[in-house]
């Protein structure tokens, strides 16, 4: 099997000296005045009658990487499954405020959560792949929409997983489970997955944090090639993946969404002396 | 920790060895029973048992010309005719409580109320055959109100197995699916169906294994013991395997009672361990697809 390691370095892409420190960080004065994708507005969440989150307002501008930080528990994660309404999957739980995606109130009943939910993908923290093979894998959001003619299907597959930097890996082997791949080519190939349904937004809920560094490399250096095509908004409890992969940073904290900004100004001059000490590491 | 007493308890490690006996012990006496029962059913059947018992009818009279032709073919349509109907019930009624019901009372009230049914004495559910299929529906004591009482028998086991397998499919497959946009349906059926058809499949095969097995309520709703022919329709009358061992072991004449009624068993465990190997074998044969 093909070991990550062993894979040709893509010579044009010196990621690691391109996005090693904060400072060599694209300009991102301009990314508040991009066309807002998703606009978040005085948003609580309720988990049966505990409060989750208060009040929470953030904008997420098109093609702009977002990175929600904070320390466990503080509701990031949370407000992420709002975005795509994967918290409605919890019994009991509650949303007030609203979320705009494009314009439209994702909240408002008349909303397809289905439809909804191929507009805003979702990778998870932990790869979950179905138990099927790599093709059936990618294959399945188009497939549950649909698209029924196998060489559109072939094209989609493909397609997914060269954005997600996996052909080269799997192309031979794309009938063979996918449970059989290496956990980060495994998260990969949830990116491909999601990237399958054709999405605007896609969601990240830690998708490095179970992996080794030289696969978190990779899935970084892949979020920085997504963002060109669609809006990124990713949970990270890594302080330094906010800071290399993100635009704009939000930190959270019980609840409460403390500061969100231009990411170089979060990390470089923070207005909140909560989000100082949580990047400082003093807590969290 | 240095406050532990030393040689606090003395006979700690005797005592564990000792309950490690025990246990071996109770293990190995269920085995013991299981080959003392068959190799006493193998030497009373033994002469008897050919192929000539298994093609003939029954006989009145002469235990060398009696078979077990009806009851096996019998118990061939009631197992088939059971699978068909308790397979989709039972199957339905899991996904519904588990993917779709919503946490409430009135699902707490089934819940419940499928486990306790699980628990029910067979015979009840054969008088409610009697009254509801038999009687009330007029179906006389055939094939199809045989089945329908079994189903009654088995539905609870189907359903609770069925709720255990699509329970150990892991959550983060759920969410998967639904976060890329499949319906309910579309995810109950491509991802988890089947990953819980092994689990499934296991609980269906041992809950024939069962209705294979019961007498009491095709006794119930006034199956035949004595029958000369296979059933042509679903309302034909049947005998089925136990109930016609049954029937031989009341037999006054000592061959008919003990050695047919041997033979009989013979027919009917062979069938219970098909039925369980294909049950293993399906396990081993979908479960390998799967990973996690």
């Amino acid at each position: 099997m093909m070991t990550e390691a062993s894979l040709p370095a893509r010579p044009t892409r010196p990621m690691t000296q391109r996005l090693s420190t904060v400072a060599d960080m694209r300009p991102t004065d301009d990314f508040l005045e991009r066309p807002q994708k998703v606009v978040a507005t005085n948003v609580n969440f309720f988990y049966g009658s505990h409060q989750a989150l208060y009040d929470v307002s953030l904008r997420m501008p098109q093609n702009c990487v977002t990175a929600l930080i904070g320390p466990s528990g503080c509701g990031k994660s949370t407000f992420l499954r709002c975005l795509n309404r994967m918290n409605d999957m919890i019994e009991g739980t509650r949303v007030e405020g609203t979320i705009l995606l494009d314009d439209v109130d994702i909240y408002r009943p008349k909303t397809d959560v289905v439809e909804l939910r191929k507009r805003v993908g979702m990778v998870f923290q932990k790869s979950n792949p179905f138990p099927k093979s790599i093709y059936e894998n990618v294959a399945y959001g188009p497939r549950v929409a649909g698209v029924k003619q196998r060489e559109v299907l072939d094209g989609i597959v493909e397609q997914s997983l060269r954005r997600s930097a996996l052909w080269e890996e799997v192309s031979d082997r794309l009938n063979e489970s996918a449970l059989r791949l290496s956990g980060g080519q495994q998260q990969r190939l949830c990116i491909a997955r999601a990237l399958a349904t054709d999405p605007d937004v896609l969601l990240m809920d830690e998708p490095a944090s179970a992996l080794d560094p030289k696969s978190t490399a990779r899935i970084e250096d892949l979020i920085f090639e997504l963002k060109d095509t669609y809006t990124i908004v990713i949970v990270t409890h890594n302080m330094q993946q906010a800071a290399r992969v993100s635009d704009q940073t939000a930190f959270f904290y019980e609840g409460h969404l403390v500061e969100a900004g231009a990411t170089t100004d979060v990390f470089t001059k923070p207005r909140q002396k909560q989000t100082e000490e949580y990047i400082t590491g003093r807590f969290g | 920790m240095s406050s532990l007493p030393r040689n606090g308890r003395p006979y700690a490690k005797l005592a564990s060895q000792l309950f490690a006996y025990a246990c071996a012990a109770c293990a190995f006496s269920s085995v013991a029973i299981l080959v003392l029962l068959l190799s006493q059913m193998l030497r009373f059947a033994w002469g008897w048992l050919d192929w000539q018992f298994i093609t003939s009818f029954d006989s009145q009279l002469s235990p060398d010309k009696a078979g077990v032709r009806a009851a096996l073919v019998g118990s061939i349509y009631l197992i088939a005719l059971t699978t068909l109907f308790s397979v989709p019930i039972g199957v339905g009624s899991a996904i519904y409580l588990e993917e779709y019901a919503q946490r409430s009372r009135w699902r707490g009230i089934v819940q419940t109320n499928i486990a306790n049914l699980a628990g029910v004495p067979s015979i009840v559910y054969g008088i409610l055959g009697l009254g509801l299929f038999v009687r009330g529906m007029q179906m006389g004591a055939g094939v199809l109100a045989g089945a329908l009482t079994l189903t009654l028998v088995v539905l609870p086991i189907v359903i609770l197995a069925s709720q255990e397998a699509l329970r150990a499919v892991p959550s983060t497959i759920r969410q998967a699916s639904y976060a890329l946009g499949a319906t309910r349906w579309q995810t109950v059926w491509h991802q988890l169906l089947p990953a819980a058809l092994p689990g499934i499949m296991t609980g269906v095969i041992l809950a024939l294994s069962r209705a294979l097995g019961e007498a009491a309520p095709l006794v119930a709703i006034g199956a035949a013991g004595f029958v000369m022919f296979t059933p042509r329709g679903i309302n034909d009358s049947f005998t089925a395997l136990p109930l016609q061992i049954y029937n031989w072991t009341e037999n006054a004449n000592d061959d008919f009672r003990i050695h047919v009624a041997a033979a009989g068993i013979i027919v009917l465990m062979v069938m219970l361990i098909c039925l369980n190997a294909t049950a293993v074998f399906l396990r081993y044969r979908f479960g390998k697809r799967i990973h996690w």
